[in-house]
């Protein structure tokens, strides 16, 4: 073998990867994301009575298609949570807040969001919350900006 | 497709039909030993391989192993800024984040005294002029732009040089130059062996025919 002659010191560099991806939506994500626009939240309605949210396309037990699309919320109840002390760059908020799964009034699962709120004590499971819809809204789940807590009288906290 | 029953409040809006879902991999790359001396390299000029032994293969762009022996490639070999192509492909579409001017060429090219073909770009000949067994050289920056990185070679250019009609694809028996093939018969979809489903080729060459 050969010596090596030393490399010295082992370079690095900052490397980006982006995929610009479009996905077509189909009808019933499609009619979720629509409702997200027009601050409207859907379930599909399962052939055994319950709504899911976000509507699933297919019935979970049969499989066969769902079609029957139902307004929920737009308040729900947190099911579970967990707090983030130290949000990353790419979490939707900047301040610390909490990932809650949230049961919408007339829904039978939960769904995923972010709750801005004043700190972990703030946060309870059963606690009542609310959507906040962004400004400029395009079908996305970015429109739901973030939610929050809703005290006894209905009010925003 | 099934009939969608939709609430009232959504009836008569424009449906949402797609959504924007990019992708974003934000890493610092780190490229090792082997490929960390390969751009000094560049920074000096110089296209260096290594090999696991005198008489073995020589990978440029080294990645410190050689894949068919599970061996280091401790030797490091300096290759020339010339060689064929072995494979190109006339790209006419324009994509995110290329700011090339299309049509353009990508080529994979077989540097003189390297077993591995690289891939860079085809330039200053018009795409549709391409060819396999084209001699190209490399075209580099302007010394005060050389950098650590394959870009400090802006493309290759040809060299004018008589075409190369024994060009090889490395690790296939025979390649698809003009005149390795017997009696100059030029390469059909029959003839060649395709190495990825085995089909076509000669019995002579690991082929079915």
């Amino acid at each position: 073998m050969t010596d090596q002659t030393e490399a010295g010191e082992i370079l690095s560099a900052p490397l980006i990867i982006e995929y610009p991806f479009k996905r077509t939506t189909g009808p019933i994500i499609g009619a979720f994301l629509t409702g997200l626009r027009e601050q409207v939240l859907v379930g599909s309605r399962a052939e055994d009575g319950r709504v899911i949210v976000p509507p699933a396309e297919f019935d979970p037990v049969s499989g066969n298609d769902l079609t029957e699309l139902v307004e929920v919320g737009p308040e729900g109840v947190i099911s579970t949570w967990a707090w983030v002390t130290a949000p990353h760059a790419k979490h939707p908020l900047d301040d610390p807040f909490a990932w809650v799964l949230v049961t919408l009034d007339g829904a039978d699962t939960p769904m995923l969001g972010a709750l801005k709120a004043d700190g972990i004590d703030a946060v309870a499971t059963g606690a009542r919350v609310k959507p906040v819809w962004a400004e400029e809204r395009e079908g996305h789940i970015d429109d739901i900006a973030h939610w929050v807590l809703v005290d006894a009288e209905g009010d925003a906290a | 497709m099934p009939e969608i029953q939709l609430p009232a409040s959504l009836q008569g809006v424009e449906a949402v039909r797609s959504v924007r879902t990019p992708a974003r991999l934000d890493y610092t790359f780190t490229p090792g030993d082997a490929t960390s001396r390969f751009l000094k390299g560049i920074t000096q000029k110089k296209i260096i391989g290594q090999q696991a032994r005198p008489d073995t293969r020589v990978y440029v762009p080294p990645r410190g192993a050689d894949p068919e022996l599970g061996a280091a490639t401790p030797i490091e070999v300096e290759v020339a800024q010339v060689g064929t192509v072995t494979s190109f492909c006339v790209v006419n579409l324009q994509f995110y984040g290329s700011g090339m001017e299309i049509p353009y060429t990508s080529a994979l090219i077989l540097l003189d005294g390297a077993d591995l073909s690289i891939m860079h770009l085809i330039q200053e000949i018009p795409a549709d002029q391409v060819r396999i067994g084209m001699r190209v050289e490399a075209v580099w920056r302007d010394d005060a732009d050389i950098e650590p990185t394959l870009e400090s070679i802006k493309w290759f250019r040809p060299t004018g040089e008589p075409d190369d009609v024994n060009v090889r694809i490395p690790g296939e028996k025979r390649g698809t130059g003009l005149g390795s093939w017997p009696g100059g018969v030029p390469p059909t979809e029959l003839t060649v062996r395709n190495p990825r489903t085995g089909l076509g080729g000669t019995a002579a060459d690991g082929g079915e025919g």
